[in-house]
């Protein structure tokens, strides 16, 4: 179209509610030049990053963020519309490519105003460039649960209602009428006194000259029509009839296939590697040895080890050619490394108490445990997990004339299209990143390991390469879900009151405020040691919610017990100084008739945590049977401020109850010999649908912050459970997963005992 | 040469009989709706029709599908500009989250409602327990079948009458 003449800027402003908003308006230039190819098709004018607006009158959401499953493009597409007052029919969204210009600014905002709730990957950079510079080149990341709250909240609405106004000013100034009596509705301006009706559309060049607003007026809440409303996702259609492209599915002229293969024991590398069988398998086509990289970006620095990579006519030959391989592996310091190892020394180190650091310390803990009526003590236990996305890792790559392009599902590509140029030692701007369809994120998908293995096979190669890895090294080479210990002792007094509320458990990890508990306690000492293992870290739905609402609600429930009340009205008790938890706590008991009795062999549980900006509480049920264990139902409630798509935000409830379900009933990488001994499906599993229960979600809309919904529903749901297994069968279960307990054995020594 | 007939269309495939059916479908015939999830007939994310029986692709070679009907995902709508009942169904309930595992849980509730019109909750469970949903729409999926059931049941059935009684 040839009509960019000015460049892109950044626009910042303060709205009313005291946020600050940074928006980037894209204008003429030789940046937008490069962008046009990318977004602007002909007859387009892109008047802002997060809004596009054709000829048709079709305005186009591009959003910052990558599609893994939550609807997220269509949550925020709604959020824009609906400050625009867009017809939603002519309301499209598609994801913004992985260049500079698009790099998340409201995030990053969002991010250095609150300060919590910081996803432990991106730190780095919030702590360091991004503040100098304001330019936050890596921060196209999905993940913390933050699309909706924070590029919803402080970037589309903005942006949606920013363009209203350069429309309606446009319009006023091509009708020679005051701009107050311009409105704005369906896509349309209307002036009703002279008649004129005309479509967004037509204003869009003129709007495209003028400065954004400054501070553009935002709805309330009761003027939204298309938040809070039930629309259908956009990307579903793709998703029932096999059109869908995911990174496995991109398909280049002249590609090859390949997989590959990491030291098992984590830290390991090649010592030696006999290809000759493999070279012997129809198809094969070359046995390539990866060399480590060094990659630093918005994760800091990071060292991916070495690997063997088999390339072949199609995945099949490559895999047999794997099997075919007889690869020494160089041995390391970890190879005796067991669980039970790992678990000893996190019970030694807990013990020691050595470099112990507070996360609170509040009143005199040792007097309050002299002067208890009783003292509860317990240790809790969550093993390794793995996140076992639907799709297996693999990404697609080509180099042609020093330029390398990569096709791959990730939550963060700009950071991914860093680590690429650093690992090959290109410059960014000779890498072009196309982000699909994720078949699963759940935080796996933030590290690069498996894209820049592709590019540099594709850089020997010279030649289209579609990585596959195998489930096998899915399972085994992933950055897992630590293993944590966590020690309790509790304080009550004569009448059960809980007086002090004392927790030291291994290795802190994001977001800091995990383990503290929202209970009234005066007396309190919550606090961590170190204690590392050589197994690799990486940020697992929830991230540290997932243990801790495991331990504190579990050991609330304890405790409770032990004073000789119901676990429900014990909480409720210690929650008066927290009206929104209340409510979402009572809600939840109300909607699963908490105090109605049930028959024996069936009980209740319920739990509550708060992360990431939103509350959750679930009750769950079930009926324990001859030992064998059934989950019937789970009621849950979540307030999370306003939610914007009811039904998506469901839908991200629901999935985050079994993704946790699955971690509570099964999910337990163990370590032998310093490598993962599960493999596959059969030996690290999943709920199926037998073992889902039937989920009911309620939604409270307290008009409180926005909050996320991708990972709140999964911290509640193991200590609903074990609470509900404890109701109906007096056993508490202190380690997870529950797959390795026998509850028909533990309830016949819970009845000797009692 | 191995012959099969996948959509309808007969292709004659240059390919090692070894190679399971998923790779040939994904590979030669570019058809990259059935999915790769374990490769052990342990998630059904590759879940094929042969002969209209729900088969773990990814376990099943080519030489063992030599003369039969293939339906993928791709074939599943009756046509063009018609979904499958359940498709319809599936967006009517918002099933899918990535979506990466519903070719799969489409073709075997697909295989389901050909023998079982109306199948109760136990008939799903036991049907659908080889396919994993790792974004857990479990309850959805079941929603869904459902529906659909109620639509297949009743729809040929249906409109037969109100043919009927639209001729008079
Ligand atoms: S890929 Fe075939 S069952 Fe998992
Ligand atoms: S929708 Fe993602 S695995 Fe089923």
């Amino acid at each position: 179209m040839g009509k960019w003449t000015r460049r892109a800027f950044i626009s910042a402003g303060v709205v009313a509610g005291g946020g600050l908003i940074v928006g980037v308006a894209i204008r003429p230039g030789n940046r937008a030049a490069k962008l046009s190819k990318y977004v602007a098709g002909d007859g387009e004018t892109l008047l802002h990053t997060w809004v596009k607006l054709d000829s048709d009158n079709v305005v186009t959401a591009i959003i910052p963020h990558a599609e893994m499953g939550q609807g997220v493009g269509t949550a925020l597409a709604q959020m824009l519309a609906d400050e625009l007052d867009a017809d939603w029919d002519l309301v499209k969204f598609e994801e913004a490519p992985a260049l500079g210009e698009f790099a998340n600014y409201p995030m990053a905002q969002a991010m250095l105003l609150a300060g919590a709730d910081i996803p432990d990957f991106v730190l780095p950079t919030v702590e360091g460039a991004l503040i100098r510079t304001a330019h936050a080149l890596d921060l196209q990341i999905t993940g913390g649960s933050l699309s909706v709250r924070t590029t919803g909240a402080y970037g589309m609405r903005i942006a949606g209602a920013a363009v209203k106004e350069m429309l309606k000013i446009a319009a006023a100034e091509a009708w020679q009428v005051p701009v107050n009596q311009v409105i704005a509705e369906n896509s349309q301006l209307i002036h009703k006194a002279s008649g004129r009706v005309e479509p967004y559309c037509a204003f869009a060049e003129s709007a495209g000259q003028m400065t954004p607003p400054v501070s553009p007026t935002l709805k309330s809440v009761d003027e939204f029509k298309i938040m809070g409303r039930h629309v259908e996702r956009h990307d579903l259609p793709s998703k029932v009839d096999g059109t869908a492209i995911f990174a496995l599915d991109v398909r280049l002229p002249d590609m090859l296939y390949a997989t590959v293969m990491r030291a098992p024991t984590f830290g390991g590398g090649i010592d030696s590697v006999d290809e000759l069988r493999t070279r012997a398998i129809n198809g094969v086509v070359d046995v390539i040895q990866l060399p480590s990289a060094e990659v630093s970006s918005v994760l800091g620095g990071f060292t991916y080890a070495e690997s063997v990579a088999v390339v072949a006519k199609g995945y099949w030959s490559a895999k047999q050619g794997m099997d075919a391989l007889n690869i020494q592996w160089r041995s390391t310091e970890n190879d005796g490394v067991s669980s039970d190892a790992i678990f000893k020394q996190f019970d030694r180190d807990i013990s020691a108490g050595v470099d112990r650091e507070s996360d609170i310390a509040q009143g005199d803990l040792v007097a309050s445990m002299e002067n208890a009526a009783q003292v509860i003590n317990a240790d809790y236990r969550v093993p390794f997990l793995a996140h076992t996305c639907m799709e297996p890792l693999n990404a697609t790559a080509m180099v042609k004339d020093g330029h390398c392009e990569v096709w791959v599902g990730c939550q963060s590509p700009l950071s991914f299209r860093q680590s690429i140029a650093d690992a090959l030692g290109f410059d960014i701007e000779n890498v072009t990143l196309h982000n699909c369809f994720m078949g699963g994120g759940f935080g796996r998908k933030s590290r690069p390991d498996y894209a820049i293995q592709a590019a540099q096979l594709a850089v020997s190669l010279g030649r289209p390469v579609q990585l596959i890895w195998t489930r096998e090294e899915d399972v085994r080479q992933d950055f897992y879900r630590p293993a944590i210990q966590s020690r309790f002792r509790a304080a009550i007094d004569d009448s059960g009151d809980l007086i002090a509320w004392e927790n030291t458990y291994v290795d802190k990890h994001e977001p800091d405020e995990a383990a503290l508990i929202p209970y009234s306690v005066d007396v309190q000492d919550i606090g961590h040691v170190r204690s590392p293992t050589h197994i690799p870290f990486g940020a697992w739905r929830s991230v540290a919610h997932s243990h801790h609402g495991f331990f504190t609600e579990s050991f609330i429930d304890e405790v409770a017990v032990a004073a000789g009340q119901d676990p429900f009205d014990y909480r409720v008790a210690r929650l008066q100084h927290l009206p929104r938890q209340l409510a979402v706590l009572t809600k939840a008991a109300k909607e699963a008739q908490w105090h109605l009795p049930l028959a024996p062999g069936r009980g209740r549980g319920i739990s509550l945590q708060s992360s990431f900006g939103s509350i959750v509480a679930e009750v769950v049920e079930v009926t324990v049977k001859d030992g064998n264990l059934s989950v019937d139902r789970v009621v849950a409630v979540i307030d999370a401020g306003y939610a914007v798509s009811p039904d998506g935000m469901k839908a991200q409830i629901e999935s985050g109850i079994i993704y946790g379900l699955s971690a509570a009933l099964f999910g337990e990488i163990s370590i032998k010999d310093g490598a993962v001994v599960e493999s596959n499906f059969h030996d690290y599993q999943s709920v199926r649908m037998s073992d889902a229960p039937a989920i009911e979600t309620h939604i409270i809309n307290s008009g409180a912050d926005w909050g996320g919904a991708g990972e709140p529903g999964t911290p509640p749901i193991a200590s609903a459970l074990t609470n509900a297994i404890f109701n109906a069968t007096g056993n508490r279960i202190r380690q997870l997963p529950i797959k390795n307990v026998d509850l028909q054995a533990a309830r016949e020594s819970t009845a000797a005992m009692g | 040469m191995t012959v099969i007939t996948v959509n309808g269309t007969e292709q004659k495939l240059q390919v090692d009989p070894s190679t399971p059916l998923l790779w040939v479908l994904r590979e030669q015939l570019a058809l990259t709706g059935t999915k790769f999830g374990c490769g052990m007939a342990e998630c059904g994310a590759c879940t094929v029709h042969v002969n209209g029986t729900a088969m773990r692709s990814c376990v099943t070679p080519l030489s063992a599908v030599s003369g039969q009907k293939i339906t993928t995902i791709e074939g599943l709508a009756p046509s063009n500009n018609e979904l499958h009942p359940l498709q319809q169904a599936w967006i009517e309930e918002q099933v899918p989250q990535c979506g990466y595992c519903q070719s799969g849980q489409l073709m075997t509730a697909a295989a389901l409602l050909a023998t079982n019109p109306s199948p109760s909750d136990a008939d799903i469970n036991i049907a659908m327990a080889g396919n994993i949903c790792r974004c857990g729409m479990y309850s959805r999926i079941r929603r869904a079948i459902k529906s659909a059931a109620g639509v297949q049941q009743f729809d040929p059935a249906v409109a037969e009458l109100a043919r009927e009684i639209n001729n008079g």
